[in-house]
């Protein structure tokens, strides 16, 4: 199968408004004939489900927690770029796509990544339209910071609660349908899977998670915005319920799978304090701004405290090797160099599971150059939520952090309108593979999500539907019966293993065998070794599992294991794409490729493309299809922070 | 690194329908720098290994902003730390031997689905019969042609922290949701994009809040102490104030809300 972007051509600005004005219209009086479907409330899918509802279409959106205003985008903190320049430092749409491009080292589709920066201005218009009370200045108007090392102050932000006024923003939007009637909410709901009737997919199962019915949904149209997957890992900054069952269940049904080794590990966040670890979390990348990055500089002093170690003994490392943009340097290339101090044995902290995995972020220089006032003024909040978790002060101890999981760039394969390789079946927001290509900025995961959820897909899907007929399929098409009955069976046969171990003891090993192997750096002798792990493991699961209590009612334990039985095939897919892509780029590094400083070293040559994965029938051996990348506009180069 | 037992009295109910009771359960070497959920995490794999179904509740960030945890610690919404979710409570702020009681919420407008988990829906009408600016999307102008006084967005944003855990309605002898609704309502009436929708959303979502059940606000406070986000009981009587300036000078009835 040829995988077709269906890019617009021409100039790459005029490219979204000739697509624009290309695209069907359907006539507001026969909106209300279709059925659209939006897997996931979160920001992309909270929006899509508001807009397409305003516009007159019948919708019906689904998410797992009891409520939409909960979605995991609620957590984000540092906020959402948009290049309107307010700050008259020499933004624009060109640069906010050039530096997302570059940013991206140069693994993203060019017209999407310039489509994304366009429609950045309408966003902050719209979020103020709604209410979101983003940070201003004295005179009134929007204020700005610079983020994750941009060269411009583009980024809109609400204290340290972006994503919570963005989404609750979306969410009220939402709800204003709900109450119009044209939206009809279904809270505390998972899908299971995706209804495809001859290659076109017409619905999904669910299982409602207080009765424990599962239930067919027809539609005209599916959307999925379900958020990433990194919680594959066990342990990341997600929320704990972030799965990737509904793209993974999308994926088995005929959807390819783009990219799954582009994870993003965030070098900020609260070091693991034991075994009983259920999360991680992340402390702003803002504290990079003023917090200096060091370990000691002999094994001697990791475990002392570190007001007793003189300033000669500390090593600055970040700054050493990176003197131009030192405690600044990219999240990958922050990330990786704080586990190579750690492997080195110059990790500080406690010592857990043999080792000590931390490095300090220090504030002691910026609290003596701006005073303590003006260090809790920018970070009072984070280093309140450090001390409630680690029992530290931040302003009389060095912070330790140390990287944790935190995005993931692959997902569904989609083309320029958001639709995945099944038609019918759009994928918006993080769980799609489209903007950020091998790593993604600070601040543009936000706004990709409303970029999508408010202005990409209510047009593309409004395209779509003007080219169906409504109702196509009824609810007791042999199909829709014929998946109903496969969810049912796959939750039974969950429930009636009866083995010993719960699904977070596999998940917590699964999750470690991935963070070794295919985390921060990789090998082509660990991939291999995890790829054949992993299948053993995952038959264990299959054969030792544990599920109380029943399918016809609330059971926590049998939703974790749907979702990690589903993470054990993803699991597989990730090593063999992360083994397959013999390169380094943003997210993926691999030791054997790389400079002999360490850096990461691309391979335009052979690597220029998107790796979309096919499901076969058998998750050791998907099938491999390749999107070829190709830049016009910015042309590819070494990226180098030194 | 310390560790310490304790001793939990934790409230069981398998359905709505089930009376529900307290059942008694051993936390033994928990670590102080475990989080209170943690805690019951390893309750319940313990629970799980010996074949017992774990104890549910809700939960999903765990960094104390999506508002899904929340359980009654020993008497109080959300535990002892002051501005704190009960995914944040930390375990070194209990001592070795103590001994915890946990319940659900319990509200009458807040029905328990299965031990510590309650349905919270009312709060989501509430919202959906006005908390929101009525903005169409795809065509507003540009964000700086409305500038708004630094001042008035600080507060208007102090009053959209509330995370909907509904910690105030647990807390409030009455399970009144005045809080809530009146943090919602002052967030949008405190911005002039709010303005002219103003006064029918505040009959509207007071009416709502009113047909799901919730109590009357009688001045007790206990919600401003027991909200996580610490959010001022002062918007309660800007709600009052502006409920009743609408109701005199409101040109038109709005049609009776109900329970859905
Ligand atoms: C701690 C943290 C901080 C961050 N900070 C920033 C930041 O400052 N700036 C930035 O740009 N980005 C940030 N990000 C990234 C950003 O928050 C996310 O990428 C983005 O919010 C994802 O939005 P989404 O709409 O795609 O998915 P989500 O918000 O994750 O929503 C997913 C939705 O899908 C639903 N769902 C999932 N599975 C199912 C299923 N099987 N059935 C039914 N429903 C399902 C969920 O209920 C939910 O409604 C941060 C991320 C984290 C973890
Ligand atoms: S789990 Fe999100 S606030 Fe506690």
């Amino acid at each position: 199968m040829e995988l077709r972007s269906n890019e617009p051509t021409g100039p790459i600005e005029a490219r979204w408004d000739k697509h624009r004005f290309d695209m069907k219209l359907v006539n507001p009086a026969n909106r209300r004939k279709y059925q659209v479907i939006v897997v996931g409330t979160g920001l992309a899918g909270g929006a899509a489900a508001a807009a397409l509802g305003e516009q007159g279409y019948h919708v019906k959106a689904f998410c797992y927690q009891d409520s939409p205003r909960r979605a995991h985008s609620i957590a984000a903190q540092g906020g959402i770029n948009a290049a309107k320049n307010y700050q008259n430092d020499g933004d624009s749409v060109f640069r906010l796509f050039y530096d997302t491009v570059k940013g991206g080292d140069f693994r993203a589709r060019e017209s999407n990544v310039y489509r994304l920066a366009q429609v950045s201005v309408n966003i902050i218009d719209q979020c103020v339209a709604q209410g979101v009370p983003f940070a201003r200045e004295y005179s009134g108007l929007l204020a700005n910071r610079s983020f994750g090392g941009a060269q411009v102050s583009r980024t809109f932000y609400a204290r340290g609660q972006t994503g919570q006024q963005l989404l609750l923003g979306a969410y009220q939007a939402l709800e204003r349908q709900i109450d119009a009637g044209t939206v009809k909410m279904f809270p505390r709901t998972e899908m299971l899977d995706l209804i495809v009737v001859d290659g076109v997919a017409r619905g999904i199962v669910t299982r409602d998670m207080v009765t424990g019915k599962v239930q067919a949904h027809v539609a005209d149209v599916v959307l999925l915005a379900t958020g990433g997957y990194g919680n594959v890992f066990f342990l990341s900054t997600n929320a704990k319920g972030c799965n990737v069952t509904a793209s993974w269940r999308a994926h088995r049904r005929g959807a390819f799978f783009a990219n799954p080794c582009y994870t993003q590990i965030h070098p900020t966040c609260i070091p693991v304090s034991g075994a009983f670890q259920s999360k991680l979390t992340l402390m702003s990348e803002s504290l990079r701004n003023d917090g200096r990055v060091w370990v000691p500089k002999r094994q001697e002093d990791c475990g002392k405290d570190p007001a007793q170690i003189p300033e000669s003994e500390r090593d600055y490392y970040l700054e050493r090797i990176y003197p131009s943009f030192g405690n600044l340097v990219p999240r990958d290339i922050a990330s990786r160099r704080a586990k190579n101090m750690c492997d080195q044995g110059m990790g500080v902290g406690p010592v857990v599971d043999g080792a000590r995995r931390g490095v300090y972020l220090d504030f002691r220089d910026a609290i003596q150059r701006l005073g303590h006032k003006a260090v809790s003024e920018r970070y009072g909040n984070l280093f309140d939520m450090y001390e409630r978790i680690t029992g530290e002060s931040p302003y009389t101890h060095p912070m330790r952090i140390y990287p944790a999981s935190h995005y993931t760039m692959g997902g569904l394969w989609v083309d320029y309108n958001l639709m995945s390789t099944i038609p019918g079946l759009f994928v918006g927001g993080e769980a799609n593979f489209s903007d950020h290509g091998a790593n993604r900025l600070g601040a543009s995961a936000l706004m990709q999500g409303l970029a999508d959820g408010y202005f990409v897909l209510p047009y593309t899907v409004g395209n779509y539907l003007a080219q169906v007929k409504p109702g196509a399929v009824a609810e007791d098409h042999p199909e829709v019966k014929r998946v109903v009955a496969e969810v049912e069976e796959r939750v039974s046969r969950l429930l009636s293993i009866g083995g010993t171990r719960s699904p977070d003891s596999f998940h917590r090993e699964l999750g470690q065998l991935i963070w070794d192997k295919c985390g921060m750096s990789r090998t082509a002798e660990g991939l291999t070794e995890a790829l054949q792990k992993i299948p053993e493991l995952r038959e264990q699961f299959w054969s030792d599992l544990r599920v109380t209590g029943g399918g016809e009612e609330l059971n926590q334990t049998l939703e974790k294991a749907g979702r990690v039985a589903d993470f054990f095939e993803l699991a597989e897919l990730l090593c063999r794409d992360a083994l397959t892509r013999e390169e380094s780029c943003g997210g993926h590094f691999r030791e054997e490729f790389a400079t002999e400083e360490g850096e990461a070293k691309r391979d335009d040559e052979h690597f220029q493309h998107v790796a979309a994965w096919q499901w076969s029938g058998d998750p050791s051996k998907p099938n491999l299809h390749q999107e070829a990348l190709s830049f016009e506009y910015v042309k590819p180069s070494a990226r180098s922070y030194k | 690194m310390s560790t310490i037992n304790l001793t939990l009295h934790v409230w069981r109910q398998s359905g709505p329908n089930d009376p529900g009771g307290f059942k008694d359960y051993q936390a033994k070497g928990i670590s102080t720098h475990a989080s209170f959920l943690e805690m019951l995490d390893v309750v319940n794999e313990e629970l799980a290994a010996r074949g017992e179904e774990p104890i549910a509740f809700d939960h999903d960030c765990r960094e104390g902003i999506c508002g899904m945890c929340g359980m009654v610690v020993n008497g109080r919404p959300h535990g002892p730390q002051v501005e704190t979710t009960t995914c944040q409570l930390h375990m070194r702020q209990f001592k070795d031997g103590d001994e915890v009681w946990i319940e659900p919420w319990r509200a009458r407008s807040f029905p328990v689905i299965k031990d510590l988990v309650v349905d919270r829906s009312a709060f989501d009408r509430i919202i959906a019969a006005g908390g929101y600016i009525s903005a169409r999307t795809g065509s507003p102008r540009d964000a700086n042609e409305i500038p708004i006084p630094k001042e008035a967005s600080d507060l208007a944003f102090e009053a959209a922290a509330c995370i909907g855990c509904g910690a105030c309605v647990a807390a409030c002898p009455n399970a009144s949701a005045a809080l809530f609704t009146a943090a919602k309502l002052a967030h949008l009436s405190l911005l002039p994009q709010g303005e002219p929708e103003q006064q029918d959303r505040v009959r509207k979502m007071v009416s709502q809040m009113d047909a799901e059940g919730f109590g009357h606000c009688t001045n007790h406070f206990e919600c401003m102490a027991a909200c996580p986000k610490g959010i001022s009981v002062d918007y309660i009587a800007k709600m009052n104030r502006d409920f009743l300036k609408a109701m005199i000078t409101a040109r038109t009835d709005l049609p009776k809300r109900e329970k859905q």
